[in-house]
This record gives C-alpha cells, structure tokens and sequence, in this order.
C-alpha cells in the first residue's frame, strides 16, 4: 500500500512564500493498493494536481472517500480531469445523512450558483455510495468508515492491506469536553479508525493558545493530537489539516513541541505535499519532498 | 459485564455530555447495559460509576435502585421509563421512587429518550433524572 499526499492544508488554500515547503493546498491523498484502482481520501484543492497525473496513467477506476463536505475537502472534485472523463468509472463515497443522500449534497456545490454546471451533466456520472457501517472491500484493501467528533456527519477511514493499516483522520476533536490522557481509549472518538494502525494522519491544526479560542470547532491541537495517537497505539503519527496562518517554520515549531510531548511510542511527523507513505511487509517508508526541490523562490 | 469494545459515536458523545453535566444522567448501549453514569447521578444513587461498572438492566433496573411508584408497589424493569424507551423507541417520562445505594429513599422524576444515529439505527438512551425536593 502506497499513499502519497496531494495536500495537507487545512479550511482553506494557503499558496505563497510561507507555505512552499509543506503545501498550500487542502486535504488530499492518493492510495494505491491494487494497479488499476486509484483510492482518493477527500477531494480538497490537492486533487486538481493528482487529476492530472491521473489522465496520463491507465487508472479508470477511482474511488473517492469523502471524510464530511467541508468545502476544504470538497473544492477539488470539480477540477479533477477524470470527473469530467466519460470512460472513467468514478465511485465517490462519504458520510450518510439522515436528511440529504450524499449526490444532492454534493450537488449544492457542484450547481450554480456556486458552479457552472450542474452535477447531472458531468461526463463521468458518478456514482455515489453513503459508507455503510460495515467494512468493504475496494479491490484488495479492506475500508472502514466509522463517524467521529467533527461539526456535521464526519468519517474517519481504517485502510487495511498487505497487513498494514493507514488510518485517516484529518478533521477531528476527540478532545472534545474530555481529557483525553485520562479517557479509556475504549470511550474516544476516532479509537476504533486508528487503534493499531501502523500510520495515523491526524488533525493537527492549532497549538494551545490558539484552541483556547477555537474549542468546538471540530479540530486538534498538537497535544491532543499526540494524546490520541499514544492512546490509539499508533505506530506514526503523520501531524494533518495544517492551518492556513501556520508558515512553513511555524510548522516546525510544532513539530518539536509534538516530540516532547509523546511517550516515545509513536513518533510525529509533517504531512508534505509530494510526501509518499510505503506501507509493506518490509515495515512503513516515509519519504518527504527534500528541502532543496520545495525551497521558495527568492523574491526579486 | 461484557460490553462493546468499540462503541457508537453517539453513546460517546452521549458520555462526553453527561460527564459535564450537573443533572444526574444515564447512558445505556444498544443492549440496555447501563454504559456510564454522571457524577450528579452519582450522588443521587450514592455510589460512583468507577466502583461499578457497566450494570445490566436487571440490575439497575430492579435489586440496585428498589424502584416503586408513589403508593409504594414495587416497579419492574420493564416498567421503568429508560426500558420503555428502548423498547418502544420512544422519549418517556416518569415520577417514582428509588432508594439509593446508600439507603436514602428519594422521589424521583426522569425523562429518557432513544439515541438514533440514523433514522432506525438504534445507539442506545439517555435518562435525565430530577430529584424532587420537599
């Protein structure tokens, strides 16, 4: 199993100078597992680009998971090329609702006024899926959805092949109303996506002081997320859903304040753009873009 | 008491809102396992959830709490409003009598209501109780 992230910005696109080493654009990871299937977890900005690397492979089968219709993982499905390519069979998956299917949700974006065409003249009729409450099969891997603390119907999703497991949480406040050091993990949202996993990306937003004022919105801060991922018995923690204020060495602050903070157990690290995660019997491989391939330009 | 290793978000977030609630709250599963218990419900049953446990609805429902309508008859189990709402699926509200793990008979009201996580998924219920005093 392979992932390989497309954007790791969390609520909203944040390009510039600032940002150029950890990515501007909002949630997005390609998960390769079998050849010719391609599985996308949310369709945040970063999907524009894997879209188009898509169209130059022979991948017709993809199959989108939506962790909730925030518009931060849901304004790139628009702009991805094989939503509008009639020879690709496109499954889109996310979180049932007990008033509106999912396509009519997703029609509120993808329809004027927010957007030229409606969603029943897209090329590739997708295919829509509520997540069921049991686990499924996509090709050879095993997806569980399961609801977690977020504003809204929100999933989290348990990958499982090859004998490894990625659990994606990117938008997530278990923290909620409780102490998460001293919770049973049995009792936290999100424990049954990510217990065991051998890689977590998790909602890592905001730091201390900035929660303070943010309680309630449905995401992390760096300690909760770190809490969480020694609870679940995670074996990387991957730090997700970076806020848009956060400049690239803002985000290295935080990644130092993350490794004082764990038992040791579950190291953290940075989502990236261009990041891969290789998932095997050979154990996790993690590869970030180097420094020198993401450095910013120097301004005139 | 065997209870669900992984449990629904609703019957956490239930949790979550009774353990920051002053009103004395119940949450039971899907089974009717009494799942947890706030500190406000601790009082009034005068005995912590942490010397508990998870408690089967036999249990709570009759020999722990000795519940019994205003003239003094014994309630059953099924009689309680929390059993009700599970059974019938339905809010139900009720004025009785218990007598707490420390011995103190108290006039009770309490409300319960079902926990859908979809329109038929059944999570669990929650009970709010009101002692009334004087």
């Amino acid at each position: 199993m392979k992932a390989r992230v497309w954007g790791c910005r969390g609520s909203l696109p944040a390009p510039g100078p600032d940002t150029v080493r950890y990515g501007g654009n909002t949630s997005c990871v390609e998960l390769r597992v079998d050849e010719d299937i391609v599985i996308v977890l949310d369709a945040g900005s970063g999907m524009r680009a894997l879209g188009r690397e898509l169209t130059a492979g022979p991948a017709r089968v993809i199959h989108v998971l939506l962790t909730h219709l925030h518009m931060d993982h849901l304004q790139g499905l628009a702009f991805f090329l094989p939503f509008w390519a009639p020879d690709v069979e496109l499954h889109i998956w996310g979180p049932p609702s007990p008033s509106y299917g999912l396509s009519e949700r997703v029609a509120a974006y993808v329809s004027p006024p927010l957007f030229p065409v409606h969603l029943s003249d897209v090329p590739s009729r997708p295919i829509f899926h509520d997540v069921p409450d049991e686990p499924w099969m996509i090709g050879s891997a095993l997806v569980a959805g399961y609801p977690v603390v977020h504003q809204g119907p929100t999933m989290g999703f348990r990958l499982t092949a090859d004998g490894r497991t990625l659990a994606y949480l990117p938008d997530h406040e278990p923290s909620l109303g409780v102490n998460l050091r001293q919770l049973e993990p049995d009792w936290m949202s999100g424990y049954r996506v990510a217990e065991g996993a051998d890689v977590l990306l998790h909602d890592a937003q905001y730091s201390d002081h900035e929660y303070e004022s943010r309680v309630g919105w449905g995401h992390s801060t760096i300690d909760h997320a770190v809490a969480f991922a020694d609870a679940a018995q995670a074996g990387h923690l991957v730090m997700f859903h970076h806020d848009p204020a956060h400049s690239d060495a803002e985000l290295e602050s935080l990644l130092d304040q993350a490794r004082s903070l764990g038992d040791g157990g579950c190291p953290p690290s940075l989502a990236a753009e261009g990041m891969t995660i290789e998932l095997g019997s050979a154990g996790v491989a993690m590869d970030s873009p180097s420094p020198a391939e993401t450095d910013a330009p120097v301004p005139d | 008491m065997d209870v669900d290793k992984h449990r629904s978000l609703l019957l956490i977030l239930a949790r979550e809102l009774a353990s920051n609630l002053a009103t004395p709250m119940f949450v039971v599963d899907v089974h009717g396992v009494l799942v947890f218990y706030n500190e406000a419900a601790e009082k009034l049953l005068g005995q912590s959830f942490a010397t508990t446990g998870p408690i089967g609805p036999d249990q709570w429902g009759g020999t722990m709490f000795q519940p019994e309508d205003l003239d003094g008859n014994p309630i059953t189990v099924n009689d309680l409003p929390l059993v009700d709402t599970m059974r019938e699926r339905r809010p139900e509200h009720a004025r009785f009598r218990i007598t707490g793990l420390d011995g103190v008979k108290r006039t009770i009201e309490a409300t319960s209501f079902p926990l859908f996580a979809r329109v038929d998924d059944l999570a669990g219920a929650v009970s709010v109780f009101w002692e009334e005093i004087g």
